[in-house]
């Protein structure tokens, strides 16, 4: 099987779909002559031409407002946010349009859109450039929420974000880009809301999604090291959210940890452990534990930065705390 | 025009009255509730603008919905039973007042969000771009969207990619108590065209044949050009902002000198003038029209509530795509449906036969 990175298994998904039906196009800013800020729409403008690759101005609530727009007559538009922290100004599309729209038509109208880019942390670029966002819009009705954290995952994804009839927000990460791994050659798609379990291990269960796997993965080769085996379930998309998969391993482990990139306060992860503690309150030994980001907007300096993110040793910890070690 | 094609649009501006004048009342009465925000005073827009469109064009406009949806010949049944909540309501009961939408009719609504259809009309222009279609867009706006960030995302892009929009300001001076003097730098607002290329243009609103004639033109050059144009269409709303609204930012007087230019009463001089109508012949569709409105009414009191499972339904598309075993935990996956629930067309209107007068 070829290993690709995770740039270039989106960059195929697009180029695959845009492919297989013309109804899908492209827009977002830097993405046609530049190549994407991230060189995530390397080659499409070459190969498909400005009106289904566009480049737009620095106008995030136009990008988002011409994909819901286009997508409610019939077209299956990609939106590039060059970050998701740029999404902020396209919230009311995302939120009060694309979201809203069927049902407050009563069903006459869909919008089969994809919102995508990368979101979470980068490396040093502080507050405003470095924040996780997807419990707002998880936190949405009417809204699919997607994120991958690996490339096989990303481009099997993709293909189902830009195939299905509802809104998605596809969230990448920025770190993850270079993360090589194996791609089937074959055409593939992976169904939204299926989770898939990223090792396997009966002591303790870890949830985690985009980049908090590879925490979570680091911390599992420590614990294996003192004889822990723990097990990862990647839930991979947020909304609608594979709960089944998440029971069934704490069912088996009976302890659950539960990583996440973005602040604790109302975030995902207690979404997580308010379904954990319900479905599978006689299995728990212990409490749920959360590994998330601190309530602080991010700094700049490397070392505060360090001290931000969920690190492998904080996740170490919080399985010693559910297994009282 | 015909003296037919007058008279229809005549009773096409009575009907938004009429159904307009009775909602303020049952609305009085506690039947319908949320917003209410009447157009009356508008109607020339709405009825010039769509007597203009293809079937096959699009388009959408503000929470001050009712006329447009009327205009295009929706039936007022559906439309009065969506304000009394009702599952036989335009949008099932789910949108209320400000979210009519009829898409068999290129409705696309009905937006709650000051500005916030704006980027989407642009969108609906770039989809015609992309099929290489000679549909156009027409967005209806106020005077406070202007000065949302939207207004101006929308026009640039449009002028730059060249979208087949018509973005028409129905500028009856407030936003909502703010007066346009106090909410505007500039007081030609089609002259925010100008910092975006945009050809506009200043219209009276309160005459239908004015209004007509500017869109007509502005039709013309979306559909044939693929530019868009920013119109400036001077109204009134007669009524407050909605119906909790008293007013009291403008005069009596004021209200009184708007209400002295009725697009309605103008329009019946043209009618009387140019195409020799008796006041008879007016006075019969004026019964007619608010028939029709009646039985609007007595559909919508007569239709059923919605059911508990209907809350459920119309938030998601049910796709392949989406694992079907996570679905079936969530209520709101459960209830989507595959296919969209377009309205069902009703036959048209036909005012009952007076009942023979018995001879006692």
């Amino acid at each position: 099987m070829p290993v690709i990175t995770m740039r270039d298994a989106l960059n195929a998904a697009m180029k695959e779909e845009m492919r297989r039906d013309p109804s899908v196009f492209l827009l977002g800013e830097e993405v046609a002559e530049y190549q994407g800020a991230y060189k995530i729409t390397q080659g499409l403008f070459q190969e498909f031409g400005e009106w289904r690759v566009r480049d737009t101005p620095i106008a995030e609530e136009a990008i988002a407002g011409v994909a819901v727009g286009a997508a409610f007559v019939g077209m299956r538009p990609i939106a590039e946010m060059m970050t998701f922290n740029f999404s902020l100004l396209a919230l009311d599309q995302i939120v009060n349009h694309a979201a809203k729209y069927r049902y407050m038509s009563g069903g006459q109208i869909r919008c089969p859109m994809v919102m995508r880019g990368p979101s979470g942390a980068a490396a040093q670029v502080a507050a405003q450039h470095s924040q996780a966002f997807e419990s707002w819009f998880a936190h949405i009705p009417g809204l699919v929420v997607v994120m991958p954290s690996t490339p096989k995952d990303a481009k099997g994804l993709l293909k189902s974000a830009i195939r299905d009839d509802n809104p998605v927000i596809f969230m990448e990460n920025e770190v993850l880009y270079n993360l090589k791994g194996e791609v089937p050659e074959e055409e593939y798609t992976i169904p939204l809301g299926l989770g898939d379990v990223k090792r396997r291990g009966k002591d303790v269960t870890i949830v985690a999604w985009s980049r908090s796997t590879q925490f979570a993965l680091q911390a599992a080769e420590l614990l294996a090291k003192d004889g822990i085996e723990a097990e990862l379930v990647d839930p991979r998309t947020l909304r609608p959210l594979d709960e089944d998969l998440i029971f069934e391993s704490v069912r088996k482990t009976n302890r659950c940890v539960v990583v996440e990139e973005g602040w604790r306060y109302a975030g995902f992860g207690a979404e997580v452990v308010d379904r954990v503690q319900r479905g599978c309150f006689d299995d728990l030994d212990a409490p749920v534990v959360r590994v998330t980001a601190a309530d602080v907007p991010m700094p700049y300096s490397k070392m505060l930065e360090k001290a931000f993110l969920p690190q492998p040793e904080r996740v170490v910890e919080a399985v010693h705390q559910v297994l009282y070690r | 025009m015909t003296k037919d094609e007058a008279l229809r649009l005549y009773r096409d501006m009575l009907l938004i009255r009429r159904f307009e004048e009775r909602c303020a009342q049952v609305y009085v009465e506690g039947k319908i509730g949320g917003f209410l925000h009447l157009y009356i005073g508008q109607e020339a827009v709405a009825v010039g603008a769509m007597s203009l469109l293809r079937p096959d064009d699009y388009f959408l406009g503000s929470y001050r919905d009712h006329g447009y949806a009327l205009a295009r010949g929706t039936d007022p049944r559906p439309l009065m039973a969506e304000l009394y909540g009702r599952s036989t309501g335009i949008s099932r009961g789910k949108g209320g007042s400000m979210h009519f939408y009829d898409v068999p009719a290129g409705n696309f609504g009905g937006d709650g969000i000051v500005g916030g259809h704006l980027p989407l009309a642009a969108g609906m222009g770039y989809a015609i771009r992309l099929r290489q279609t000679d549909q156009v867009v027409l967005c209806f706006f106020g005077d406070g969207a202007v000065n949302e960030g939207a207004f101006h995302e929308a026009l640039n892009v449009s002028a730059l990619w060249g979208l087949p929009v018509v973005y028409v300001i129905e500028n009856n001076r407030y936003g909502m108590g703010t007066s346009l003097d106090r909410a505007s730098s500039v007081k030609d607002l089609y002259q925010r065209g100008s910092a975006y290329g945009i050809p506009r243009r200043d219209v009276d609103g309160m005459d239908l044949l004015t209004v007509r004639g500017a869109l007509a033109e502005a039709i013309d050059r979306a559909r044939r050009e693929k530019r868009p144009t920013l119109l400036e269409v001077e109204t009134y709303r007669y009524r407050g902002h909605s119906m909790s609204d008293p007013g009291k930012y403008r005069t009596k007087e004021e209200v009184e000198e708007m209400m002295r230019h009725d697009p309605i009463v103008r329009f019946t001089s043209v009618l009387t003038e140019q195409h020799r109508v008796a006041q008879s012949e007016l006075d019969a569709i004026d019964k007619d029209v608010q028939a029709q409105v009646t039985d609007a009414v007595t559909f919508a009191e007569t239709s059923p509530w919605p059911t508990n499972e209907e809350l459920f339904q119309d938030v998601y598309v049910r796709s392949p795509y989406i694992h079907a075993k996570t679905a079936d935990n969530d209520p709101a996956w459960r209830a989507a449906q595959k296919d969209d629930r377009l309205p069902e067309p009703f036959a048209p209107w036909v005012q009952p036969a007076a009942p023979a007068k018995v001879e006692s």
